[in-house]
């Protein structure tokens, strides 16, 4: 059995969502992460807030944010047992992000035992 | 102490193909550096590196093969840290080799779930 | 007797000899109940000064101990103070041994503190050695390198002095059964040179995860056991309870995930008498008198949950425990199973269990819908269980009853007690 680790990208990291909103979004990542793991293939997650972070680049370059090229945040990410992609994304498909138009989910498979990591 | 979040981004198209000395010689620095930090009992996990296979799901279930993987600064790896602040782990970050080979580390402090 | 012990909470978890007891007992009862408090005393301290290797030695003076009181008090009745008579017995007989074995006193002596005679070896039954000697002896037996099973039985016989037959009737197993897998982890315990100490600072957090883990199997041995004998199962409850007690006394060792585990097990506890009927046969959750429930330990329960609750870090103890607190509120809310269903969410996440996810699925029912529970059962494909066909008959109760019957007629196939069997055809003949 494969890992492989979502990431949840959120088109517009500074959206400010109600409490209550908030509340609904984390219960239902709570149940959606509750589900994996009641399958036995949740291995692992975080969530990552948008304040507090820096992009350390070549020459000692530290900025804030954006962080890469793209517009999408990184808002967290978990990590699943799964014997393929396809049974991943399959995960992937009850996170709550995929609520927000423009958010996504980016499924991809953890190397392992090569050495480096 | 926090724990913060280390994401690799680079650019895999112009990812040299090495021999296989510079391929050791690039994993050795990896080594050192992420052994510097557990050293200072500062690694909370040396994380993974992503294979460049992969999807991405948008809403309504719609699935595509990119374009994450082919963007100048898609992720190749993550490795968790601790640290007393933003700029501890920022300082930590700076010894990272893939910043030699143009790419870049993002940092961020963990929520746990 | 335990009845009252179990009752009484922490000050009577920890059995101190209780002088104004014995009069009131008689012969044939004292010497029982006294085995059961004061041989594992003996054999603590007595391992502790003799070593690891000559536990079997330990256990055999602590045995014939007994066997002179019940000899000696038939003829001339008991004594004034029979722990008193007992201890010094055993110092004695202790003596006696080690005078006898020069060899084995030799060898003793030669690593026990700064002894060099026979005269010289002091047998210190005082409380305060008891409790340590109790203590280390714990944290031996509960060593990473002894296998869990082993290190049950070994706690049970050693830590809280059951006999063989009980802890056969524990396991549902017979007597050689026991004795071969003790023997065998008393070896272990000898070839690994577990000494018996209290580990260094550094090291408790991490031993302690093995003893709590051990104890923790050895209250649910008792709470779930399938032996219908209900004082012994009792029993093993209440002795689990004692030894986390017994760390929760002491100033290293009280630390917020013992304190969870208490917790957890008093929760628990308040229910054993309402999860059988007279009969014998379990009683569901829900329909169990709430009058039966001893609101003393759960009164206890909470406040360890109180105490559990500093530091940082959560330990599976700590959800658990919450979860055993939400049980211990009867009324069916919404509060109670979004609770419930959140602290199932974020077991899972830690430890993996079967029984966790089955659990996690019903209180999905009761905090989202029926529906969404069915939907995620599904999903869990634990098709070698009879609780996921009971879960699933659960489910479909009044949504599909053809599906629900199918369902619990599988879990019939699978259920292995007579008392499951019984429980699972009761919901089967309610759905006709």
């Amino acid at each position: 059995m494969d890992e492989f680790i979502l990431i949840f990208r959120h088109e517009d990291g500074n959206k400010v969502a109600s409490p209550e909103q908030l509340q609904i979004w984390m219960k239902q990542t709570m149940d959606w992460i509750g589900s994996i793991a009641a399958q036995n293939k949740f291995s692992g997650g975080n969530g990552l807030p948008f304040e507090d972070s820096k992009v350390v680049r070549p020459n000692n370059m530290v900025t804030n944010g954006p962080f890469g090229d793209i517009k999408e945040t990184i808002g967290g990410y978990i990590m699943v047992k799964a014997d393929s992609v396809d049974e991943a994304v399959e995960f992937a498909k009850g996170c709550p992000v995929l609520q927000g138009e423009g958010n996504s989910v980016e499924v991809r498979k953890i190397a392992k035992g090569d050495g480096i990591h | 102490m926090n724990d913060f979040l280390f994401i690799f981004r680079t650019d895999y198209g112009a990812m040299p193909t090495g021999t296989p000395e510079e391929a050791q010689a690039a994993t050795k620095k990896w080594m050192d550096w992420v052994a510097g930090i557990a050293a200072q009992n500062k690694l909370v996990d040396r994380g993974n590196r992503l294979k460049t296979t992969g999807a991405v799901l948008r809403p309504n279930n719609i699935i595509t093969n990119g374009p994450y993987t082919e963007i100048k600064e898609s992720i190749g790896g993550y490795t968790m840290v601790r640290a007393s602040s933003l700029e501890e782990a920022t300082e930590l970050a700076k010894g990272c080799p893939i910043l030699q080979m143009g790419g870049n580390v993002e940092i961020r402090e963990v929520n746990p779930l | 007797m335990h009845k009252d012990l179990y009752g009484n909470g922490p000050a009577a978890l920890v059995c101190k000899p209780g002088h104004c007891l014995f009069s009131l007992m008689e012969q044939q009862e004292l010497i029982p109940h006294l085995f059961r408090t004061e041989f594992r005393k003996i054999t603590a301290v007595l391992c502790k000064l003799f070593g690891m290797e000559h536990i079997e030695i330990a256990e055999d003076i602590a045995s014939d101990t007994f066997l002179s009181a019940v000899e000696t008090w038939s003829f001339k009745g008991l004594p004034a103070n029979p722990t008193a008579w007992l201890y010094a017995v055993a110092k004695n007989k202790a003596k006696n041994y080690c005078s006898h074995h020069a060899v084995f006193t030799q060898k003793v002596a030669g690593q026990v503190q700064a002894v060099t005679t026979v005269e010289e070896i002091q047998v210190d039954l005082s409380e305060e050695n008891i409790t340590d000697s109790q203590l280390q002896m714990l944290f031996a037996i509960c060593h990473p390198a002894i296998a869990v099973e082993a290190q049950i039985g070994l706690s049970l016989r050693i830590l809280c002095g059951f006999g063989i037959d009980e802890i056969a009737g524990a396991f549902l197993t017979n007597k050689e059964t026991i004795n071969k897998r003790l023997f065998r982890a008393k070896e272990k315990l000898r070839a690994e040179r577990i000494p018996i100490e209290f580990p260094p600072p550094a090291a408790i957090n991490k031993r302690l995860e093995t003893v709590l883990t051990t104890l923790y199997l050895l209250f649910s041995e008792g709470y779930y056991s399938e032996s219908q004998d209900t004082v012994l199962r009792k029993d093993l409850c209440i002795e689990a309870m004692r030894l986390t007690y017994l760390l929760i006394e002491n100033g290293q060792t009280n630390l917020p995930q013992v304190n969870a585990l208490m917790s957890l097990m008093c929760f628990h506890a308040s229910r054993f008498e309402a999860r059988m009927n007279k009969q014998g046969e379990a009683v569901l959750y829900h329909e169990q008198d709430e009058q039966l429930w001893n609101h003393d330990l759960i009164t206890q329960g909470t406040y360890f949950f109180n105490q559990a609750s500093t530091g940082a870090s959560i330990s599976k103890y700590h959800i658990e425990a919450g979860i055993a607190y939400w049980h211990t509120i009867k009324a069916d809310t919404k509060e109670k199973w979004e609770s419930i269903l959140q602290l199932y969410n974020q077991l899972l996440q830690l430890e993996y269990s079967p029984i966790a996810a089955l659990n996690r699925t019903y209180a999905l029912s009761k905090a989202n819908s029926k529906q969404e529970a069915i939907a995620e059962a599904e999903k869990l494909q634990l098709t070698d269980n009879h609780f996921y066909y009971t879960l699933l008959g659960e489910l479909y109760k009044g949504i599909d009853n053809q599906k629900a019957k199918n369902n619990y007629q599988k879990a019939l196939g699978l259920a292995k007690t007579r008392t499951d069997r019984h429980t699972i055809q009761k919901q089967i003949d309610q759905l006709v």
